[in-house]
C-alpha cells in the first residue's frame, strides 16, 4: 500500500518543517531588531558624524538647531552602571556565598524565596520608592538641591540587580564540589579560609558571568534611572549629581518626537549604541562559558 | 611495642536520633610510626570510624557522637580543643583525589599559607619537600605551575598526599585512598604509604584484603559497625580468633 | 622476612630516597591563630548581616506601601474607572488593559516558545541553524527593554502600520518574554525520562506521535510553571510599551486589537510623574501600586509555588 506509506512519511516530515519554521522565528524577530533599529538610527549620521555624537557634551535636541552631543548620557549611563554594580555585586556575592556556605539548610529556602520577591518587584515601583522616599531623605541629610540623582538610582539599581547576580553566583558556588571543601578542612582551614580561599575562587568563572550579567542588566534598566536620577543632561562630577542615562532619555523623550524626525533618529542610534554595548557583554558572557566548557 | 599515638575508647556514633548506630563502642589504640588498615565490607562503618579521628563528622548534621578518642592523651572531643589545629595535626587523604583548581604549586603551599607562612623562599622548601616525600617532585619539579588537573589520577593522588603533609602532621589518615586509581597508580601510592609511616602514624581505610596485608603493621576489622577484631596483620590474615574474621578474609561474603 | 626484602626494594624504587621532615610548622607570627579565628567569626558575622539587610530592605518597602495604600483599596477602587482627569474614581481601566496585554503578549510568545523549546530539545542536531537561533535567543535575551520598545514602535507601530495599540505593544512584550518560555520549556522537556521516548518509539509511534502524545503531555506542568512566572513580568514591564500601545489615559476599554490601552504599571509612572495635582493623586498612586504589587506578586508566587511542588514531584 504505497498511499500509507506515503500518507505515514508526509505525517513525519510535516510536523517537523512546521515546527523548525516557527522555532525560527525567534532569529527572525532578532534579525528584525537589528535591522530596524540600524534602520531609524543611522540616518542620523547624515547630520553629524559619530564623533560629532559621541563626543559632543550639548544635549539640546529641541533647540534650533538641535544639539545632539551624546556624550553626556553616554556618560550617566556609565556611571549609574558602574556606581549600581560596585554596590550590588560584591553584595550579591555575599548573600550567594552565606546561603551556600553559612546559612542553615532548614531556612535557606526562606531567605532563597525574600531574593526571589525582590526581583519580581516591578522596576517602575522601585523608581516610585526612589521619588517618595529615598530622594526626600538624601534632599533632608545631605542638604542637597534635590535628592533625584545618580546615588539615589545606582542604589535602587542596586537593589534591581542584586538579586540576579545573588542567584546566578549561588549556582556556581553550589557547583564546587564537596570534596574541595573536605579537603581544605582537614587541613585545618577555617570556614571563612575556605570559602574565600577554595569556593569562591573555584566558582570565580560563574561569579564573572554573574557580574556581567548583573552589569548588563543594570545598563538596560529604564524606569528606575527615568524616575529617581534627576534626568539632567550634564557630565556627572559627584555621586551626587543629577544625570540622565541613555534608557531615560529614550524613554522621557520618544514620546515627545515626530517620527523621521532628527530627534527621532538620535534616539534610535542611543537605542543602537545601547543594543551594541549588551550584545558585546552578551558575548564576553557566552566567551567565558564556552571556555568554561573547554576546561 | 611503642607508644599509642592515638587511643580510642569505646567510641560510638550515629547519625540521627533513634537510628541503629553506625558505629558501637569502638575501643582501639594506633601505635606511632605504624600503619594501621581498616578493613571490612562497604558499609560497615570503617570510613566513619576514620572520619572520627580528625573530627570531619562535625559536618554531618545531627551527628551524635560518645566515647573518647585521645591524641598523645588527650581527648580531641573535649570542648576546648580548637578543630582546626586538630586538623593540622592530623591530615586526610581521600577516597578520589580532590586537588584545588590551583596550580601543583598553590595547592601544595595552601596548607602552610593558611598557617601565615608568606616567605616565598620557605613555601619553595616546603613544596619541595612535600613533592619529594610523596614521590611526586621528579615527575612535576618542571611545571609547578601547570593546574594540578593536568596530573593523570593517580599523580592527582599523590599531589592530595602531599598536600596533606605539607603542614607536618603527626597521624595521616587515608580514606581508600586507592579506590579510584588503576593498578600501577595504586602499587606507587602503597609504596608511599609504607615509606609515610617512618614520620607519620598513618591508618588507612581499604576494601581491598590484599592491600591490607601488603601494607600495614595492624589490621581492624569492622563489621556492622563494630569493631570485630584488631592486631598484627600477620595474625589477623593467618590465625584469626574470630569466626566474623576468618569468613571475611577467606572471602565467604563481602 | 620476605616482607622485609620486599620493602627495601621498594625504597631503593623511589624516585628520592629517604623521607625528610622538618618540624617548624608551626603559627609563623604570633597571634596569627586568634586572628584567623577572629576572621572567621567576622565573615560569619558579616554574610548573615548582609542578608538580614536584604531582607529588611525588602519587608520595609512592602510594608511601607501597604501602610501608605492599604486605606485607598475598595472595591470601588478596582472596579471603577477613572474620573475628573484621574484625580479620582477607580483603576479598573489600567487592569483590565494590563490583563489584555497579558493575554497578546502570550498568544504570541507561548506557543513560539515552546514551538522553539520542542526543536531545541526533540529535533535539532546540532549544527549551524540550531547554533544561530540558540544565540538570536540569548542576544534577545539580553536587550534592554526599552529598546525592545524602540523596535515595537518601528516595527509593529510604524512598519505593519499596527499603530500605538494593543496588539503593538502586547507583541513587544511578547519579544521580551520569550527566551524566558523557551529556557523554562526546554528544561522541562529535558526532565522528561528518555524511557518515555523509546516506550512509544518500540509501540510504533512516529517521532511526532512521540512528541505531541507523550513528552509534551510529560512536560506540561513544567512549560505552564514557566509561563506563570512570565506572565508575572509581563504584568510589570513598563518601558516596552510606553511608546508602543499604552497610553496616559483611555476613556474606557479596548474594544479590539488595534486599540491603544492604559496599563498598571505606566498608571502608576503617569500618576507619579506627569500628574499637575501630586497631592491629590497621592492615595490614587499608592493605591495603584498596591494593585500592581499584587498582580505581579501574586502570579508569581502561584508560580513559584507551582515550581516547587514540581521539585518535589520530580525528586
Amino acid at each position: 500500500m504505497p498511499e500509507r506509506g506515503e500518507a505515514r512519511r508526509l505525517s513525519e516530515t510535516a510536523p517537523r518543517r512546521i515546527i523548525t519554521v516557527m522555532a525560527m522565528s525567534g532569529v527572525l524577530v532578532m534579525a528584525f531588531i537589528l535591522l530596524f533599529l540600524l534602520r531609524e538610527g543611522m540616518p542620523i549620521l547624515k547630520g553629524a558624524s559619530i564623533t560629532e555624537l559621541a563626543t559632543g557634551r550639548l544635549w539640546y535636541p529641541v533647540s534650533a538647531p538641535p544639539l545632539f552631543g551624546m556624550m553626556p548620557l553616554i556618560a550617566g549611563s556609565l556611571a549609574v552602571t558602574l556606581t549600581s554594580s560596585a554596590l550590588a555585586i560584591p553584595f550579591g556575592v555575599a548573600l550567594a556565598l552565606f546561603l551556600t556556605e553559612i546559612c542553615p539548610k532548614r531556612i535557606s529556602g526562606f531567605f532563597k524565596i525574600t531574593l526571589e520577591i525582590l526581583g519580581f518587584l516591578p522596576s517602575v515601583v522601585l523608581g516610585f520608592i526612589g521619588m517618595v522616599v529615598i530622594a526626600p531623605f538624601l534632599q533632608v541629610r545631605l542638604e542637597l538641591l534635590s535628592g533625584l540623582n545618580l546615588m539615589n538610582a545606582s542604589m535602587l539599581l542596586g537593589v534591581m540587580i542584586l538579586p540576579t547576580v545573588a542567584t546566578l553566583s549561588e549556582e556556581s558556588l553550589h557547583a564546587v564540589p564537596q570534596s574541595q571543601r573536605d579537603a581544605s578542612y582537614a587541613l585545618g582551614a577555617t570556614r571563612c579560609e575556605t570559602m574565600f580561599k577554595v569556593v569562591l575562587p573555584g566558582a570565580s568563572r560563574g561569579i564573572a558571568q554573574a557580574a556581567i550579567l548583573g552589569l548588563m542588566r543594570a545598563l538596560g534598566e529604564t524606569m528606575v534611572v527615568l524616575m529617581a536620577s534627576g534626568g539632567a543632561a550634564l557630565l556627572p562630577q559627584s555621586v551626587f549629581d543629577p544625570v540622565r542615562p541613555l534608557t531615560s532619555a529614550i524613554a522621557a523623550e520618544m514620546g515627545e518626537t515626530s517620527v523621521g524626525s532628527a530627534h527621532y533618529h538620535a534616539l534610535f542610534f542611543m537605542g543602537c549604541i545601547l543594543l551594541l554595548f549588551t550584545l558585546a557583554l552578551n558575548m564576553l558572557v557566552i566567551k567565558i562559558e564556552s571556555r568554561g566548557e573547554a576546561d | 611495642m611503642s607508644q599509642a599515638k592515638l587511643t580510642i575508647e569505646s567510641l560510638s556514633l550515629s547519625y540521627s536520633k533513634g537510628t541503629s548506630p553506625a558505629l558501637r563502642d569502638v575501643t582501639l589504640g594506633i601505635e606511632e610510626n605504624s600503619l594501621m588498615a581498616f578493613i571490612g565490607p562497604s558499609g560497615c562503618g570503617k570510613s566513619t570510624f576514620l572520619r572520627c579521628l580528625n573530627r570531619m563528622n562535625d559536618f554531618v548534621r545531627g551527628v551524635e557522637i560518645t566515647g573518647r578518642v585521645l591524641l598523645d592523651g588527650k581527648d580531641i572531643y573535649a570542648p576546648d580543643v580548637d578543630v582546626t589545629s586538630l586538623r593540622r595535626r592530623v591530615g586526610m587523604v581521600f577516597q578520589r583525589p580532590n586537588p584545588f583548581p590551583f596550580s601543583i604549586r598553590e595547592n601544595v603551599a595552601y596548607g602552610p599559607k593558611l598557617l601565615g607562612e608568606r616567605d616565598r623562599g620557605k613555601l619553595g622548601e616546603v613544596v619541595e619537600r612535600s613533592l619529594r616525600n610523596s614521590g611526586l617532585w621528579e615527575e612535576v619539579k618542571d611545571r609547578l605551575d601547570a593546574q594540578a588537573s593536568s596530573l593523570s589520577g593517580g599523580q592527582q593522588q599523590r599531589l592530595c598526599i602531599a598536600r596533606a603533609i605539607a603542614v607536618e602532621p603527626e597521624v595521616l589518615l587515608m580514606d581508600e585512598p586507592t579506590s579510584a586509581l588503576d593498578p600501577m597508580a595504586t602499587a606507587r601510592i602503597e609504596e608511599l604509604a609504607r615509606e609515610l609511616k617512618k614520620f607519620y602514624t598513618v591508618a588507612i581505610v581499604t576494601h581491598n584484603m590484599q592491600q591490607a596485608a601488603r601494607v600495614s603493621d595492624h589490621t581492624a576489622f569492622f563489621l556492622m559497625g563494630e569493631l570485630v577484631e584488631h592486631g598484627p596483620t600477620t595474625k589477623i590474615f593467618t590465625t584469626p580468633s574470630d569466626r566474623r574474621t576468618e569468613d571475611y578474609i577467606t572471602g565467604r561474603f563481602g | 622476612m620476605k616482607e622485609t626484602v620486599n620493602h627495601e626494594a621498594v625504597s631503593e624504587g623511589f624516585p628520592m630516597s629517604g623521607l625528610s621532615k622538618s618540624s617548624d610548622m608551626g603559627p609563623v607570627r604570633p597571634g596569627y591563630a586568634l586572628w584567623r579565628k577572629a576572621a572567621d567569626s567576622l565573615s560569619t558575622f558579616l554574610l548573615w548581616a548582609a542578608m538580614a539587610f536584604v531582607a529588611t530592605v525588602l519587608c520595609s518597602i512592602l510594608s511601607f506601601l501597604a501602610a501608605r495604600g492599604g486605606g485607598s483599596l475598595s472595591w470601588e477602587f478596582v472596579t471603577e474607572p477613572p474620573r475628573n482627569g484621574m484625580t479620582e474614581g477607580g483603576i479598573v481601566t489600567p487592569i483590565v488593559g494590563t490583563l489584555q496585554l497579558i493575554f497578546v503578549s502570550m498568544c504570541f510568545a507561548f506557543p513560539v516558545g515552546v514551538t522553539t523549546a520542542v526543536y531545541f530539545n526533540e529535533y535539532a542536531r546540532g549544527g549551524a541553524l540550531k547554533n544561530t537561533l540558540r544565540l538570536a535567543m540569548r542576544s534577545l535575551a539580553s536587550i534592554p527593554s526599552v529598546v525592545l520598545g524602540l523596535f515595537g514602535l518601528a516595527f509593529f507601530c510604524a512598519f505593519l502600520r499596527f499603530g500605538a495599540s494593543l496588539l503593538s505593544a502586547g507583541l513587544t512584550l511578547g519579544c521580551m518574554v520569550l527566551p524566558t518560555i523557551v529556557t523554562a520549556s526546554e528544561t522541562a522537556l529535558a526532565n522528561v525520562p528518555q524511557d518515555y521516548r523509546d516506550a512509544a518509539h518500540a509501540l510504533g509511534a512516529t517521532e511526532w506521535q512521540t512528541i505531541y502524545g507523550v513528552v509534551l503531555p510529560s512536560a506540561f506542568p513544567g512549560i505552564i510553571t514557566g509561563g506563570i512566572l512570565s506572565v508575572g513580568r509581563v504584568a510589570g514591564e513598563t518601558a516596552p510599551i510606553m511608546f508602543t500601545g499604552a497610553v496616559y489615559f483611555a476613556p474606557g476599554f479596548a474594544r479590539n486589537l488595534f486599540d491603544s490601552v492604559m496599563a498598571l504599571p505606566y498608571h502608576v509612572y503617569v500618576l507619579a510623574t506627569a500628574g499637575t495635582n501630586i497631592e491629590r493623586t497621592t492615595p490614587l498612586q499608592y493605591g495603584t501600586i498596591l494593585v500592581l504589587l499584587a498582580v505581579v506578586l501574586g502570579i508569581s508566587m502561584v508560580g513559584m509555588a507551582a515550581r516547587s511542588r514540581l521539585r518535589k514531584d520530580v525528586l
